[in-house]
């Protein structure tokens, strides 16, 4: 491995914002931390980085305890939430602050800085003021920046935070392009699940301080690890029954469940998906309490009219009824899990 | 790494602050080598100093309420409107805080005295009123506010308060809520800097005061230099240590739960030109202010020095036969200059190192109290650091009293606190963050200081400078006691010169003031032209 974390605690004022969080990153991997904001992610980079002393357990690069180590002998980069780029440095300035802190010679310098400014799509512009950059350019910059002293480890905190959506999307597929290009290890931060998805090799899912979850976007996504992860991740249904065999018992009536379910009083997941659109007088009677229109599909919220809570369901634009009908709810195996 | 950072300030100040007065204080209060305390509350009870003491105080209020009153505008008009001709009167108006108080108390005399301007105009006098000790406190600390307030507020991001505005502020209540708590920290310095410069002000009150008005330092003084007792400017001195070693104390607590880290832009960014009646009428008033209370004064200043057909009063200090010196007058120029180079140098190197040291938020109460204690020099009478120097150092092991660093030594020792006073509120707004990026990519904490804090506070550093070489030439309390017959500076120069009879060497006097007075503007000049050449690379 080479970042481990080994019970890394932090502790400010008793509450611990890291709670004997134990990770791993592997070299070449990208690995991306997944939470609301209080989930102690910033805290876990800047604990890497040695900018956040450890109240307890270690944290190892390349197996070697950082305990001591100063943030500047790391040899880690970081890049922060809004950049913090030099204001009083041009963006050539900016690029090759790295670099001169490591002695680097001046034609090393600039030959370095040409060739990320040419990576990050802005060839040309190490003249340029750092305050006269759109957002979109400044984030660039200071990826061009923390890149350029080779660090092992690339940490980025909330990289695409502040971008409009559409240039979100796009540099988040640049970025997946470029580290895998570069074969940089890196280990993201974000409250943005569709950027940790499209970003990562594996998702590490926090809550207060805690890792909830870990494995790749597609495992995550598919099977979340418990009701808190669900809910994070944007799934609505999310109810509590009793699984016996291959069905569950839950407020929604009885649910269909995959062989080899854990059993007993469980949190159960349905995706919109798996709730179909039937006539009124077969399955679960629900009135359409709202339609939600989605670019490729529509999300329909269904209110039983036995009492239970909501329903969103997934359905096509034809398809989908008028707010105030009435239809029935089947469910689909498919698409339920049984959450830990 | 901290403990290193405060090291030297400390030795410094150690070594030539508090040795000294401790010499000066055993010297009063110690009989043959045994303490009289009592001294203390004998002094204290008489009903003239008691007098003086309440004098002292009030008179200090009463200036510092009128120069917040006239120099904020002031300091808003230089921070936010963009004028033809404003570097040249930002220097102007800096130039009444580095003359020497003599030299001011002398040129309010020439205004409002007898047979004063206004006398002559008018039949007003005011040199027997407390008005003219008041209008020449302010006419001396309207740079402290308009350079420390305006310093700051021009380098407030103005957004700041249009997104108050967006939610509903009015423009009052914007500036109210938003910058004036960001400015709170720089108001409550340059009133603090006010406030000690009158209390213990001393030229100023020496002359224009005359029997009837006598501050603490002019008590001293008196005590020391005609009773010579030397006794009493001991206890007097001690209660001057004591009331503002307390006044800073309590400044030094609320400035600091009030600092924050603030949003600083390039302030070449939130000039503009004035719009509206309100904003012309403001600067005119400001232009008006500067005119009669800064300007006046000096022009008459100029004008008695050329008093005398063919600048005959300057021709006269080129001559060394005048009796008054060993030297011709003229040379004190480049003394002056010599010594301010080296002071600046000093006081730059100490206060910048405690400034980084007192930048630490995790700074523990040892640092803070160091703070307080850098403040003491301006406290302490110039007379009394003067004194012990000559009293303090001149023996072995520290036999300095024949080498010419005693001068910018003592010089040094009064502009440090200017320096950090300076320079503290700006370091404390680099954001954290920033210092944080550049040690992850690698800046040693050494490096960090150099590479992400020292290019965004030298503009507060070149201002810092800029203080302590004005004050180190202006310099005359303390300068006055070490400074050596054959190496006379131009204010010390000028009070010789004053306090012999005859037109011609009061008419040189003022020739020489003038000629303070002019390498004072062109240095600060120089200054200011050096701040923007480096504002304008980026």
């Amino acid at each position: 491995m080479l970042l481990s974390l080994d019970e890394a605690t932090v502790r400010f004022g008793g509450r611990a914002v890291l709670d004997a969080v134990g990770l791993g990153v592997a070299e070449h991997e990208i690995v991306c931390v997944l939470g609301p904001s209080g989930s102690g992610k910033s805290t876990l980079l800047r604990a890497v980085a040695g900018l956040q002393p450890l109240d307890g357990g270690r944290v190892l690069l390349d197996g070697r305890d950082q305990a001591g180590v100063p943030a500047h002998r790391r040899g880690v980069g970081l890049m922060f939430q809004d950049h913090q780029l030099f204001p009083q440095r041009d963006v050539a300035g900016n690029v090759a602050f790295g670099l001169r802190m490591h002695g680097a010679s001046k034609d090393e310098q600039a030959r370095r800085v040409g060739e990320l400014l040419d990576l990050v799509g802005l060839p040309g512009a190490g003249r340029r003021a750092v305050a006269s950059l759109s957002g979109g350019e400044q984030q660039r910059v200071a990826l061009a920046r923390a890149l350029a002293p080779r660090p092992r480890l690339l940490m980025l905190d909330e990289p695409l935070g502040q971008l409009d959506r559409s240039l979100r999307e796009r540099l988040v597929v640049e970025l997946r392009e470029l580290f895998g290009r570069l074969g940089t290890t890196v280990l993201a931060v974000t409250h943005d699940q569709g950027e940790a998805f499209a970003l990562a090799d594996r998702v590490v899912v926090m809550r207060d301080g805690r890792i909830a979850q870990s494995g790749t976007p597609l495992e995550v996504w598919q099977r979340p690890a418990d009701e808190f992860v669900a809910r994070f991740l944007g799934f609505e249904n999310v109810v509590e029954g009793t699984v016996a065999g291959e069905a569950a018992v839950t407020p929604w009536g009885k649910l269909p469940v995959a062989e080899g379910a854990a059993q007993g009083v469980r949190s159960l997941l349905v995706r919109p998906a798996g709730v179909r659109i039937v006539d009124a007088d077969e399955g679960l009677r629900c009135t359409v309490a709202a339609r939600t229109f989605r670019g490729t599909h529509v999300a329909v919220q269904l209110q039983p009219e036995e009492e239970a809570p909501r329903l969103e369901a997934a359905c096509a634009l034809r398809e989908a009824p008028e707010v105030g009908g009435v239809v029935g709810v089947e469910f689909d195996a498919a698409e339920i899990v049984v959450l830990g | 790494m901290r403990l290193g950072l405060v090291a030297a300030p400390v030795a410094f100040f150690g070594l030539f602050f508090a040795y000294p007065v401790a010499a000066i204080v055993a010297r009063g209060l110690k009989v043959d080598g045994v303490w009289h305390f009592g001294r203390l509350t004998d002094v204290l009870a008489e009903p003239d100093i008691r007098h003086v003491l309440w004098f002292t105080t009030w008179q200090a209020l009463a200036s510092t309420a009128l120069t917040l009153l006239i120099a904020l505008p002031g300091a808003y008009v230089f921070a936010r409107l963009d004028f033809p001709g404003k570097q040249v009167l930002r220097a102007v108006v800096t130039v009444p805080f580095v003359l020497p108080t003599v030299v001011v108390g002398t040129a309010f005399l020439a205004l409002v005295g007898r047979g004063g301007l206004l006398d002559e105009l008018w039949g007003v006098r005011l040199d027997t009123t407390v008005w003219a000790i008041l209008l020449a406190h302010v006419f001396f600390n309207y740079a402290v506010v308009v350079r420390t307030v305006g310093g700051l507020w021009s380098q407030l991001d103005p957004r700041q308060e249009e997104a108050a505005r967006m939610l509903g502020a009015s423009p009052l209540k914007a500036w109210r809520q938003v910058t004036l708590p960001a400015l709170a920290p720089a108001v409550a310095a340059a009133a603090l800097m006010v406030f000690l410069f009158t209390f213990t002000s001393f030229g100023v009150v020496q002359i224009l005061g005359g029997p009837t008005f006598s501050t603490l330092e002019v008590e001293i003084y008196r005590q020391t230099s005609e009773i010579f007792d030397l006794s009493t400017a001991a206890v007097l001195t001690v209660v001057q240590f004591l009331a503002v070693g307390a006044i800073l104390a309590v400044h030094a607590g609320t400035v600091r739960r009030r600092e924050s880290t603030l949003r600083l832009v390039d302030a070449s960014v939130t000039a503009r030109r004035p719009r509206g009646t309100g904003q012309w009428a403001l600067l005119a008033g400001v232009l008006a202010v500067i005119a009669v209370l800064l300007l006046l004064p000096l022009a008459v200043l100029v004008q008695r020095s050329l008093d005398a057909p063919d600048f005959g009063y300057y021709r006269a200090l080129t001559s060394d036969d005048g009796g008054v010196f060993l030297v011709a007058p003229i040379e004190a120029i480049g003394n002056s200059l010599q010594y301010a180079v080296v002071a600046t140098l000093i006081a730059v190197l100490i206060g910048g190192l405690a400034a980084a040291a007192l930048t630490r938020r995790d700074a523990g109460r040892f640092v803070r109290g160091f703070d307080a204690l850098l403040m003491l020099p301006l406290g302490v009478s110039a007379v009394t650091v003067g004194f012990g120097f000559l009293i303090a150092l001149d023996e072995p092991p520290l036999d300095l009293r024949s080498t010419w660093i005693l001068v910018p030594l003592a010089q040094a020792l009064v502009g440090v606190p200017f320096v950090v006073r300076t320079m503290l509120p700006v370091l404390r707004a680099v954001d954290q963050r920033l210092r944080e990026a550049a040690s992850v990519l690698g800046a040693s904490p050494c490096r960090v200081w150099r590479e992400v804090d020292l290019p965004m506070v030298r503009r507060a550093l070149l201002i810092a400078a800029g203080f302590a070489f004005a004050v180190s030439l202006g310099e005359f309390g303390a300068t006055v006691f070490i400074a050596r017959p054959d190496n006379p500076t131009l204010p010390v120069a000028v009070a010789r010169l004053l306090g012999r009879a005859g037109e011609l060497n009061y008419g040189q006097a003022m020739a020489l003031s003038t000629i303070l007075m002019l390498v004072c503007a062109v240095a600060l000049l120089v200054l200011e032209r050096l701040r923007t050449d480096r504002t304008g690379e980026f």
